[in-house]
């Protein structure tokens, strides 16, 4: 694997040198983003296609519950269906993973025994991220310790916010040096960046700082995943590989509640970062809701009538 | 003691802010009503037109880029210069249009006039023929008139004066620099008027003058593919329809002859028929643009 | 690692749009005074699908007996119609907007039909504008005189407007809509490749109720579109298409009275400076060059790039290429469609050839072509300067060409050293830059960090070669009005 920190040696020299270079990106146009996004949201995906979509779609989900009333049923709970989304349809896929809050890992890691499924952990004070770099870093610790596969990390906004870029890197590569053999997950909270511009800066801070994957949001914000915030990080993992032949992938988070919207989404990966990221190793879903709405859509196209909430699980 | 000879003023073509005499060195007897020999007036060829053409593109990119206020600011300049030259222009106007004195003073007084009502109109006339349109989408849009170009004015053959003035004006007025060929038959009030032009801050080339034979001159300018408009008032019909036809060589805009009382109000339809109207977009965006537009 | 789904790539099965939902008759008359008739001599056309060489329909085609009878119609018509109260007028406008919405699919997918440009294009661009053409000059019909051309401005008379087969409805609605609203009555010649929607919309005319004689429609060719803008008896002549035809309209009208307005040609410079916003910048430049495969007078033929980022928005531009999908029109997913006749597959295949014998470098990402149907690969030609033939003749195709600047001056002047001056674009992120290259472009339309967008409030119209008058906006009215 060549070296992210290799390559951006000099960006990364100082707080000026990497504002210097975040300030180089290229702009980001608004509405042309938007309507761009909206074009591709045009797609007509049907028959073969839409089956296909929807299984991978299943594939790419982190099942996540992230709530002060979590409690060890709920998880386990969470953790069967990511194993067997739809108990009636053995073909269906499993989830990508499960994702909690640090102090669930270790029973997720049990529910979920032998199967297939990762164990993605929030950590570094989710979802503010207000609380002093130690602290941060031993949530790391304690989730990767319980057994975490992956880590779903958010920056500090309030440094990125105030120009404090070099802050914001040097966070990312902290966490990253404790995560050990876990995937880091670099969540930015784009709606708390507000503009494309920040978003696409926040994107190549993480992405040089070694992310693993860049993730818009928290799912605890007013403004989640949208499709343009989404299309704008998958053109800077498409920019970042052809520049350093590293590939990182995307997970948009939040908001994403159907079927449509997830294939549209499928869509933007397809025409924008290509067929290389049409896999759960590069990208992911943040969602709980979405999956029966994609298992309903699922039993639709194999049964040829329309499903309803009854007949997909509640956990 | 004997009557004073006086001194003849030889006219001279006005092109470039230069006085030349024609390239063609020939010159054609000007009369008044009464066919008294006046002066001789350089008969323009077909270079001459040619030279005015290179003058007036010349100055298009300052004169169409110089603020409105400035161009208000030297039109009404040429209004000034004139009044203290009105009685020079009283009598040749006198003499061309057999007209009294006093009837001619009022015909200068009305051209002077129309000068300073041009030179108002300088930074208004983008307000009315351009401005903002609400666009159904996310996208500021414009429209804002410009100078269409070079122009060439067919003056009206029997106002020499303030028919003359009632077409310069306009085509200057909005940015545009002009090609005039003054009325055959009267050209001297046009010639004058060059040599007030001269002193009048305006730069060199925006107006050029050409006498000589109307239908000798017009048709290589209406040809001309330097030429963006042309104004043929002064164009009787068959060569109306003729330099139309050559105009569309290069689609030039065409403003055709039609009757025209010059001291009513003339309206804006003479500004806005040398002007071309651009349209710039540009999107707006929104303040929270992660998300808030959804 | 899961590895199952990244084998088969993400294809996207067919989603054709259902033909169902219009229904073309075998064959149409002219529409003159309200019916449908045969043409005087009884000759008939047959228009095609140009995606699949398939016969849509046959169509009576009009000739100069024709026209005159349509212009007498238009002028029996007039008198009443300019009487009627704005108010009127403008109900009438209404309700045809109001019909085109309803029957919006069906005239997309007649559109694409007709034309072979793609579903997605006529369903969210052609029938969106087109209603809100008419119901934007509704509006007008009964506020002229708050319009700045006086206190009781007057029509025309009849109005005789040629259109082409590029944007068949719209240009009807551009031309038709500022005609009746300012209460001129109107004979229409659609284009000979694409008469169909305006032989649907005099259907729509029908269904509101529109006085007989108000519109005539004439399906015709060339002929009897210089029998119509020659009519002694029509005041208005309104022309898009070529230049050469434009100045042909512009030497018969000379010495009458016919007011006139041209929509010509261009070769619209596309200009990226750079600190362009580049991923937009690339979606304006495939949107100025692609949507309706370049057949759009204000296409950004000519793309003009800053030196520095040249290669980057080549690379850049070539791989968003290869996402282009080129088929079936009526597919929700096509991209591109087909070219509109054989003709206009020739003049573009030659003038390709041209480019490429002329030294320029061709590219064109991989796509297989249909069959049967006239079709054309979106082409790029790079190492072109001003000299090439494809730098300065219009194309009408998909067919852009790249050169490069060094500075604003530069990219200014050679945007600037055409015969023509439509459209041009301007992608920077700063601002003064945009504003001053703008006052400079000598283009009737400028978009900045976008290309190609229209509305019926905005003037659309040429410098220079491009034609003149100004279609839209309060603008458009002029150009019927007796002022």
């Amino acid at each position: 694997m060549p070296s992210t920190a290799h390559a951006f040696v000099d960006a990364t020299a100082s707080d000026g040198a990497l504002r210097r270079f975040l300030h180089g990106l290229p702009g980001v146009d608004a509405v042309g983003l938007e309507a761009r996004a909206a074009a591709l949201g045009t797609r007509s995906i049907k028959t073969t296609s839409k089956a296909y979509a929807i299984d991978l779609a299943i594939s790419m989900i982190d099942l996540t519950t992230l709530e002060g009333a979590d409690t060890p049923g709920k998880v386990r709970a969470l953790s069967a269906k990511a194993v067997h989304p739809d108990p009636t349809d053995r073909t269906t896929p499993t989830t990508a993973a499960v994702c909690v809050y640090p102090d669930m890992v270790a029973t997720a890691k049990a529910a979920l025994g032998g199967a297939d499924v990762k164990v993605a952990s929030v950590a570094t004070a989710f979802p503010s991220g207000r609380a002093a770099l130690p602290v941060k870093l031993a949530d790391v610790r304690d989730a990767v310790a319980a057994g975490a596969d992956e880590i779903d990390m958010v920056i500090d906004r309030g440094a990125f916010l105030a120009g404090r870029y070099l802050e914001t890197y040097e966070l990312i590569t902290a966490v990253k040096a404790e995560c050990g053999t876990a995937r880091l997950k670099v969540i930015f909270e784009t709606g708390e960046l507000s503009t494309y511009d920040n978003i696409r800066r926040a994107s190549w801070i993480g992405m040089m700082a070694g992310a693993d994957f860049i993730k818009t949001s928290t799912g605890k914000v007013a403004v989640n995943a949208t499709p343009a915030n989404t299309l704008l990080m998958l053109e800077a993992v498409r920019d970042f590989r052809a520049q350093t032949g590293i590939q990182v992938g995307v997970k948009p988070a939040g908001g994403i509640r159907n079927t449509k919207e997830a294939i549209k989404f499928l869509v933007l990966v397809n025409e924008t970062a290509g067929a290389d990221w049409l896999d759960n190793h590069w990208f992911r879903f943040g969602a709980s809701s979405l999956l029966n709405d994609l298992l309903m859509q699922r039993q639709k196209l194999s049964t040829g009538r329309y499903s309803g909430p009854d007949y997909v699980t509640v956990d | 003691m004997s009557e004073r000879l006086s001194v003849f003023k030889t006219y001279k073509l006005y092109v470039g802010g230069k006085f030349p005499r024609s390239e063609s060195g020939r010159v054609y007897e000007v009369t008044d009503s009464k066919s008294n020999w006046l002066a001789n007036a350089p008969l323009s060829s077909r270079k001459d037109a040619r030279d005015a053409v290179v003058a007036a593109r010349k100055a298009f990119g300052g004169w169409s880029n110089a603020t409105a206020y400035n161009r208000g600011q030297i039109l009404y300049r040429i209004a000034e210069m004139l009044e203290g030259r009105k009685d020079q222009f009283v009598r040749e106007v006198s003499e061309a249009e057999g007209l009294s004195k006093s009837k001619a003073a009022v015909v200068v007084d009305a051209a002077i006039d129309r000068w300073v009502w041009y030179a108002g109109w300088t930074d208004k006339i983008a307000q009315l023929a351009g401005g903002a349109n609400p666009v159904a989408g996310p996208f500021f849009n414009l429209s804002t008139p410009e100078p269409t170009g070079v122009v060439t004015v067919v003056a009206p053959q029997e106002s020499s004066f303030l028919g003359l003035i009632s077409v310069i004006a306009p085509v200057i007025a909005t940015g545009n620099t002009a090609v005039v060929v003054a009325s055959e038959k009267s050209p001297l009030p046009a010639l004058s008027l060059g040599e007030v032009l001269a002193t009048s801050d305006l730069p060199g080339g925006v107006v050029n003058i050409l006498s000589g034979k109307t239908a000798e001159i017009t048709p290589s300018l209406a040809s001309h593919q330097d030429v963006n408009a042309i104004d043929l008032t002064g164009a009787d019909t068959d060569l109306a329809r003729d330099l139309e036809i050559a105009a569309a060589d290069n689609l030039k805009r065409v403003y055709r002859p039609r009757p025209v009382d010059f001291t009513a109000d003339p309206g804006t339809h003479r500004l806005t028929a040398f002007l071309e109207t651009k349209t710039v977009w540009h999107p707006t965006g929104s303040l929270g643009a992660s998300g808030s537009s959804y | 690692m899961p590895k199952e789904f990244n084998t088969a790539a993400f294809e996207y099965a067919p989603a054709p749009e259902s033909r169902s939902v219009v229904d073309i008759a075998p064959s149409y008359g002219l529409f003159i005074d309200g019916e449908f008739v045969e043409a005087a001599d009884g000759k008939v056309f047959k228009t095609v699908s140009p995606s699949t060489e398939e016969v849509l329909s046959e169509v009576a085609q009009a000739g100069a007996a024709d026209v005159d009878r349509a212009v007498k119609a238009a002028r029996r018509a007039f008198e009443k119609w300019s009487a009627l109260p704005g108010s009127e007028r403008a109900k009438y406008l209404f309700r045809i907007a109001r019909i085109i919405q309803e029957r919006s699919r069906e005239l997309a997918v007649l559109e694409t039909l007709d034309n072979g440009k793609p579903i997605k294009e006529t369903r969210d661009a052609d029938l969106p504008l087109v209603a809100a053409h008419f119901f934007y000059y509704a509006g007008w019909a009964d506020k002229l005189s708050h319009a700045g051309y006086g206190s009781d401005p007057k029509p025309l008379g009849v109005a005789g407007q040629v259109i082409p087969w590029n944007f068949p409805l719209l240009m009807l609605a551009w031309k038709i809509a500022p005609a009746l609203a300012t209460g001129n009555t109107v004979v229409l010649k659609p284009a000979e490749t694409t008469p169909l929607s305006a032989l649907f919309f005099a259907d729509i005319c029908r269904q509101a109720g529109l006085p007989k004689g108000v519109v005539n429609i004439l399906p015709g060719y060339g002929d009897a579109g210089a029998a119509l803008t020659e009519h002694p008896d029509v005041n208005k002549v309104a022309f898009t298409g070529s230049t050469a035809v434009g100045k042909a309209i512009a030497r018969q009208v000379a010495g009458t009275h016919k007011k006139v307005t041209l929509e010509l040609g261009g070769k619209g410079a596309n200009i990226v400076f750079d600190d362009a916003p580049i991923d937009q910048a690339v979606e304006g430049i495939v949107t100025g060059i692609f949507f309706n495969q370049g057949q759009v007078c204000c296409a950004g033929s000519r793309l003009l790039v800053q030196e520095s980022i040249q290669d980057e928005v080549l690379d850049a531009l070539k791989r968003r290429l290869s996402t282009l999908r080129l088929g079936d029109p009526l597919d929700k997913n096509t991209d591109i469609g087909a070219i509109n006749s054989a003709e206009q597959l020739a003049r573009i295949t030659a003038l390709a050839e041209t480019g490429e014998a002329e030294g320029a470098e061709r590219w064109s990402p991989e796509c297989e072509l249909p069959t049967s149907g006239y079709w054309f690969r979106p082409t790029l030609f790079t190492g072109v300067t001003q000299a090439h033939t494809v730098a300065r003749d219009e194309i009408f195709g998909p067919v852009l060409s790249v050169l490069s600047f060094r500075t604003p001056e530069e990219a200014v002047a050679k945007a600037n050293n055409s015969q023509y001056g439509l459209s041009a674009g301007i992608w920077t992120e700063k601002g003064s830059r945009i504003l001053a290259v703008a006052g400079k472009l000598r283009a009737g339309v400028v978009w900045a960090n976008t290309f190609n967008k229209f509305d019926p409030t905005s003037p659309f119209g040429g410098y220079k070669e491009s034609g003149y008058g100004r279609e839209g906006g309060r603008h458009g009215l002029e150009a019927y009005l007796d002022v």
